[in-house]
């Protein structure tokens, strides 16, 4: 039986559906791959690819392992007949309260104290992947700009702009100040979006900076406060490496810039977190977006619907995060474990001769190979990234997968390993300058 | 300051469905605490089979507990954040799906798309086939978040097909064809078709003639079709369910263009009544919609403890199969249980076969064969009878006086104690129209009638209950 058409080409997928904004054709994932094809194993594959591109904490769970032996309640409901029927059946997207109190103690724990924040503006989402974009949907219209400074997180292309059609306009920073933003950057960005007809909505900074390392001075928060309400725009502050910072005094959050200005127009300024990075627990997709705008709170919690976190993992964290003992302790533990992975590796590139921005945060660090590009070009990089990854065995980012604007910078992650694996790592560095500097001092360069 | 999205209404929550809600929050029917309360019948969830669950994971502690075969593997499912999903979990999630089908279909796991609910996965959806401005056709009276899931972030419109009680709220060519031209008239582009099988509010299954209708329909337009099937689980009686790829393949579309089109939604919310662990589920034939849907899962991913728990559960094929049959008669229990007690008050319901609730025929109770009339209606029952139902016009019905009226998530007592309220109600109505209607037509004298002898008769039952 013939059927009748009308004539017309069958309908395709949607434009955002064949973009290519989800951004995963970069070279930044071509490492993943020849990790994936090739993945270093201390024992069953001692010469594969060590994966240094994959900004995970893996350091402190046996704290969270030893909490979940003691507490098994947390996990499996306890004897109680109504708690697994209730928790399956809870799916209010204003989040189960427990959880987010203790969201709310938690983030004021990692700020010793120093911000306090109201669990009634906790928003939950599954991940700060999705706060991030579901921030986006709400503070912008599509072909609006955010203002991002580099270098950034590579997955910001796709979070910030695949499916909301917003565009990010950099706020390029440069290794003459140590890539901190400056009110010059700031106005300059502003000024390239305004010349290119493209309304500005809002500015995303990540405190501590990833890929950077760095937590953002005081003064320059200020700057950054100072500017957005000059223009009257937006400021996002993704806040998810809060909790890695190597010392606690040397994290300044938004928040406590807002907190000594009596929370003056603070209705513009929304912090975004995640227990991705400080907790290492990724595959839970635990995420919060904290607004000062009641408007922003309301809508956002509404949009959340898409992005729940499960109540079974809401509960979970409810227990753990509450356990106040256990917080601090997990809060102090984390930090100096992570503060020594980070002298271990800085001091392995040192005697290896290659130098690393000062960082004091997150779980990687911005190291300089600009000495040893062919070109100092993003060609150069690229070629020198390839032998990295082919020679040395080593899958690390390459700057430009970041936006940065100077060639020759990579970000190489130190907490998704064991310290054995590290140190094979670190000799594996170590014997590649070596043979590049024995090559120059043959003239084979 | 904000955006145009933030700042209209389109989410829909400003509507007066949402009082309902409200009301029922400030007021909740309690057994002990508050037995005058509101009851909460607009909520379409499944408490009837949590025992089945509580035993199993009584018996399957490592499941919850982070461990398979007795070691930990808390640290594997911790950082476990891959979109393309466990792949023990999609593996079981697709067999149960087959199983839910009688086994006359099979899923490849290569083609399911894990999201965090159906809600998630309707929205992927949309931003999947359909640009900012196009629309999909929809059959009335449909589920009243699709308002908010199908259109708030994406901008895609709905246009309704509409459908009417003079043939059960089915489908039909005329209504299909109606629906595309109105849509051509607003300078729409159609990129498809979803419905809902089995149907939410209608709580019936769609037969195989509408089926090969709406396969028809696309083909000719040559346009997409999306199945939302969560309530496939809950089919408790005949016809039975038949899921649009059974037609497919019935019909020999496998690889054909068409069959790329289709594309399956499905989620546990509603069959294993796990709402709050948000797994939802896409599946489709087209690799180049897996693809993209995937990565924009990134946006919702469950989570890795969820996945694990419930791969081992639903790996359990003894378990499966007990519980999908042994959750169909309780469903089937229940909703005796309901239309009986409300054709006890004369009350009618649509005939159905499948879902978690009733569509319900008040259209008699009405003052006026009007919407005001339909809101006048709910608003006593909600504030009077301390019922709270959903009303036809939440779920763009065209006809007004039709309610939804949920089953599945309250106590027996509870549900017969909503019943004796509604008989209650019912009654007052008939003896005040008996003291108001001295000189009624005809017609409203058989009506009356009809209450005393229906009167009667309940109160006998109520004798008989109270013993």
């Amino acid at each position: 039986m013939a059927i009748e058409t009308d004539q017309q080409p069958p309908v395709g997928l949607s434009r955002v559906a064949v973009s290519e904004t989800h951004g995963e054709d970069s070279p930044y994932f071509a490492g993943w791959k020849a990790y994936d094809e090739n993945p270093y194993d201390e024992s069953k594959n001692p010469s594969g690819v060590i994966q240094m591109g994959l900004a995970e904490n893996q350091v402190s769970f046996d704290l969270l392992e030893e909490f979940l032996k003691q507490h098994s309640e947390a996990s499996i409901w306890g004897n109680k007949i109504s708690g697994f029927r209730e928790n399956a059946l809870f799916q209010d997207y204003h989040g189960l309260q427990s959880f987010r109190k203790a969201m709310a103690s938690f983030m004021e724990q990692i700020r010793g104290g120093r911000a306090k924040f109201d669990p009634d503006r906790v928003v939950l989402t599954a991940g700060a992947t999705a706060a991030n974009e579901l921030l986006t949907f709400i503070l912008a219209d599509p072909g609006d700009a955010l203002l991002v400074p580099t270098p950034y997180y590579p997955g910001f292309d796709r979070d910030l702009r695949w499916r909301t059609g917003v565009k990010i306009v950099p706020i390029h920073c440069d290794s003459s100040n140590n890539f901190q933003v400056t009110p010059q950057a700031l106005e300059a960005a502003y000024n390239n979006a305004e010349a290119m007809n493209i309304k500005v909505r809002g500015v995303l900074i990540t405190n501590p900076s990833n890929p950077l390392g760095t937590t953002i001075q005081r003064s320059v928060l200020e700057e950054i406060l100072d500017f957005v309400t000059r223009k009257n725009i937006h400021l996002v502050s993704d806040e998810i490496y809060s909790g890695s910072v190597f010392s606690s005094s040397e994290f300044v959050s938004i928040a406590e810039v807002l907190e000594a200005r009596n929370n003056k127009g603070s209705e513009r300024v929304h912090i975004v977190y995640s227990l991705s990075k400080d907790l290492g627990l990724p595959g839970f997709r635990v995420g919060t977006i904290y607004s000062y705008n009641d408007k922003v709170v309301t809508t956002a919690r509404r949009m959340s619907s898409f992005t729940l976190i499960s109540s079974q993992t809401q509960h979970l964290l409810a227990s753990m995060l509450s356990d106040k003992e256990f917080t601090q302790n997990y809060i102090e533990t984390n930090r100096e474990r992570l503060r020594k992975r980070y002298g271990m590796i800085i001091q392995g590139l040192r005697v290896a001769g290659i130098e690393c921005l000062q960082g004091n945060a997150g779980l990687f660090c911005w190291m300089n190979l600009s000495p040893l590009l062919e070109t100092p070009t993003r060609e150069g990089e690229l070629a020198l990234w390839n032998s990295i990854l082919h020679e040395v065995k080593l899958n690390i980012s390459p700057g430009s997968s970041c936006h940065c604007s100077e060639p020759g910078w990579f970000r190489v992650c130190f907490a998704n390993m064991s310290e054995q694996t590290l140190e094979v790592a670190l000799d594996r560095i170590h014997q590649f300058m070596k043979r590049r500097c024995d090559k120059e001092k043959l003239g084979h360069v | 300051m904000l955006s145009r999205k933030a700042t209209f209404n389109s989410h829909g929550q400003d509507s007066e469905y949402f009082l309902g809600w409200e009301e029922y929050e400030k007021n909740a029917y309690h057994e002990v605490d508050n037995p005058s309360g509101i009851i909460q019948m607009g909520l379409a969830e499944n408490q009837l089979s949590f025992d089945l669950l509580e035993s199993w994971l009584a018996q399957n502690p490592d499941a919850a507990g982070f461990k398979r075969d007795g070691e930990s593997i808390f640290r594997e499912l911790a950082l476990f954040q891959d979109y393309h999903g466990l792949p023990a979990f999609k593996k079981a999630l697709v067999e149960f799906m087959s199983e839910i089908r009688g086994n006359k279909v099979s899923f490849d796991q290569n083609k399911l798309v894990l999201t965090a609910g159906a809600t998630s996965a309707n929205e992927t959806l949309m931003f999947c086939l359909a640009n900012s401005g196009e629309a999909f056709l929809l059959p009335t009276p449909y589920y009243p978040g699709f308002d908010r899931d199908l259109k708030w972030r994406t901008g895609v419109e709905i246009v309704p097909i509409q459908c009417s009680s003079s043939n059960g709220f089915q489908i039909t060519e005329s209504a299909l064809e109606e629906a595309y031209q109105q849509a051509q008239k607003r300078n729409l582009k159609v990129k498809g078709v979803l419905i809902t099988n089995p149907s939410n509010p209608l709580g019936t299954t769609t037969s195989r003639d509408e089926l090969n209708l709406l396969v028809n329909f696309i083909t000719a337009k040559g346009i997409h079709l999306i199945s939302d099937e969560i309530y496939s689980g809950t089919v408790f009686d005949s016809p039975g369910f038949v899921s649009i790829m059974e037609v497919l393949m019935d019909r020999n579309y496998m690889n054909t263009e068409v069959w790329k089109r289709v594309h399956i939604v499905y989620s546990l919310s509603k069959d294993l009544g796990l709402p709050g662990f948000r797994v939802g589920a896409i599946y489709s034939n087209d690799v180049a919609v897996v693809s993209a849907a995937t990565k924009m899962s990134s946006f919702g991913l469950v989570s890795s403890q969820t996945q694990y728990l419930l791969s081992v559960m639903l790996s359990d094929k003894k378990f499966t199969k007990n519980y999908v049959s042994e959750n169909q008669k309780r469903l089937k229990q229940r909703h005796q249980m309901l239309i009986s007690g409300l054709q006890n008050a004369g009350i009618d319901c649509l005939k159905s076969n499948a879902g978690l609730f009733c569509w319900v025929d008040m259209r008699h109770l009405l003052s006026s064969n009007t919407f005001e009339a339909e809101m006048e209606l709910w608003k006593k029952i909600l504030y009077d009878v301390r019922l709270n139902i959903s009303p036809g016009s939440s779920c763009h019905c065209t006809e007004p006086g039709w309610f939804r009226v949920c089953f599945a998530n309250m106590s027996e007592d509870t549900l017969n104690l909503a019943l004796q309220r509604i008989k209650a109600f019912v009654d007052s109505l008939s003896t005040t129209n008996n003291n108001q209607s001295r000189h009624q037509s005809n017609k409203n004298q058989r009506r009356k009638s009809f209450t005393k002898w229906v009167f009667r008769l309940s109160f006998r039952d109520r004798e008989a209950s109270e013993r």
